[in-house]
């Protein structure tokens, strides 16, 4: 409640920096919650080593690298469909959401702490799943980082937005996965594209756009999952 | 009760217009078309085209109409939008249906990942599968409605995203791309395809006009009894 609190005290900085700084409090908030409790990160960071190694035993010797980078695509998927499950748990558990969209900012700046939040979430995860992808199976490129890294946002993005609607939803567990994972078939695409085709420039690019576009589009209707 | 049985009159003509377009299309596919290099295998492209395009017309409609909702704010416009995305997920199931026919007769195979547009249609009729889960586990309001017509927005936009997608991902996936290269349709064929779509498009519309009203006489029916009660 105290950020709550804290943030009608900037009724009246309107502007790009008032936007950004309700951005950057909420996105600090969810940070700190994460910080003091520490429940996501060491469930994500042990979800992706256990996906891992059942991985190991499940590609038959003799199994190419390109199987195995196609594989890390899935665990990274997995992880992040993990994460978002909890997107709006504080909010949910503490009865603060009511308080969120009471509060005097914009509801898109909502959207965008969580997206934020959940990057760095992502973000801390996935380096420990290269750094145990490259330790357990194969040679990680930056061609890889830069579509781990554009990846992450797409699903970012896309994530908060429909976690919120899944947060609507009896079935919230349950209907996260199905909202997510069709509309994930683009990242996949651009991210295993780019990992293992020789031409990344374009992969890395179509990453780009589905970014832009659904970012966007997230952005913008954002308000309308939330509001009542 | 006379504006409440307005779409009905609307819902018989298009169902009559829909019987006779589709008898002239299934005549004109049989006796009019000539059999192509491939076949008669090649018949099914008269109907499995024209549902494809109705599927994706239907949802179109529904992202429409949607956006009205969301934009205007127009009561009604989620019920629209709600039956569009409902008859376009049943094309849907009929073109993959004729689609994994067609795959079968032609290729031996019920299902080709090569096989790029059915491969599109798998991932959005996955995606709008899952809009009736969202829905059906939102308590009915204008929560349910916002929710489901930004989800039927995201359609529209993750329809050509897709494509792309899977234009991309041939080239990974099949290195040697699967070219289709037909024979250029004859006039009499592109003849066919055209009432067949007409006959599809009138039938959507139809099975549209007879669920719309349904639904609202549903709403009207409860109303009535929440009155009476």
């Amino acid at each position: 409640m105290s950020a709550a609190a804290g943030m009608s005290g900037r009724r009246g900085r309107g502007g790009l920096v008032g936007y950004l700084g309700d951005v950057a409090t909420l996105a600090a908030k969810d940070l700190r919650i994460e910080w003091r409790a520490r429940d996501t990160f060491p469930a994500m960071a042990l979800f992706v080593l256990s996906t891992m190694t059942i991985f190991h035993f499940a590609l038959p010797s003799g199994s190419s690298d390109r199987a195995a980078q196609g594989m890390l695509w899935v665990a990274i998927l997995f992880t992040a469909l993990l994460g978002l499950t909890r997107t709006y748990a504080p909010e949910r558990e503490q009865g603060m959401f009511d308080g969120l969209l009471l509060s005097p900012v914009d509801r898109s700046a909502i959207w965008l702490a969580k997206v934020l939040a959940t990057l760095v979430f992502l973000a801390a995860v996935e380096v420990v799943a290269l750094l145990a992808f490259w330790l357990f199976f194969a040679h990680v490129g930056g061609a890889m980082i830069a579509a781990v890294v554009l990846a992450d946002i797409g699903l970012c993005a896309v994530g908060a937005l429909v976690a919120a609607m899944a947060t609507a939803s009896r079935s919230r567990e349950l209907i996260l996965p199905l909202l997510l994972l069709p509309l994930s078939v683009p990242v996949v695409v651009g991210a295993v594209g780019a990992s293992v085709d020789t031409s990344t420039g374009k992969y890395l690019a179509f990453l780009a756009l589905y970014d832009a576009i659904f970012s966007l589009i997230a952005w913008g209707t954002f308000e309308y999952v939330v509001a009542e | 009760m006379k504006k409440l049985l307005a779409p009905l009159d609307n819902a018989v003509g298009l169902a009559v217009l829909a019987t006779v377009l589709i008898a002239v299309g299934t005549a004109m596919t049989f006796f009019y078309a000539p059999v192509d290099v491939d076949g008669l295998n090649q018949k099914i492209f008269y109907f499995h085209v024209p549902i494809a395009l109705t599927a994706y017309a239907t949802f179109g409609w529904g992202a429409w109409k949607a956006l009205v909702h969301l934009w205007k704010k127009k009561p009604g416009a989620d019920l629209e939008s709600y039956v569009a995305i409902h008859q376009g997920t049943i094309f849907g199931a009929l073109t993959l249906i004729t689609g994994s026919i067609w795959a079968k007769l032609r290729w031996g195979h019920w299902w080709l990942w090569g096989e790029k547009e059915l491969v599109l249609f798998l991932i959005i009729f996955l995606f709008y599968c899952t809009y009736f889960m969202l829905r059906y586990s939102i308590e009915a309001g204008p929560r349910r409605a916002n929710i489901s017509a930004v989800y039927a927005l995201f359609g529209v936009i993750l329809i050509p995203i897709s494509f792309l997608a899977i234009r991309l991902a041939t080239n990974y996936i099949h290195p040697v791309a699967f070219t289709k290269q037909g024979p250029q349709m004859a006039g009499s064929q592109f003849a066919t395809f055209l009432v067949c779509l007409a006959a599809m498009w009138t039938l959507a519309g139809a099975l549209y006009r007879l669920e719309l009203l349904g639904k609202r006489l549903d709403l009207k029916i409860r109303e009535l009894r929440e009155l009476v009660l």
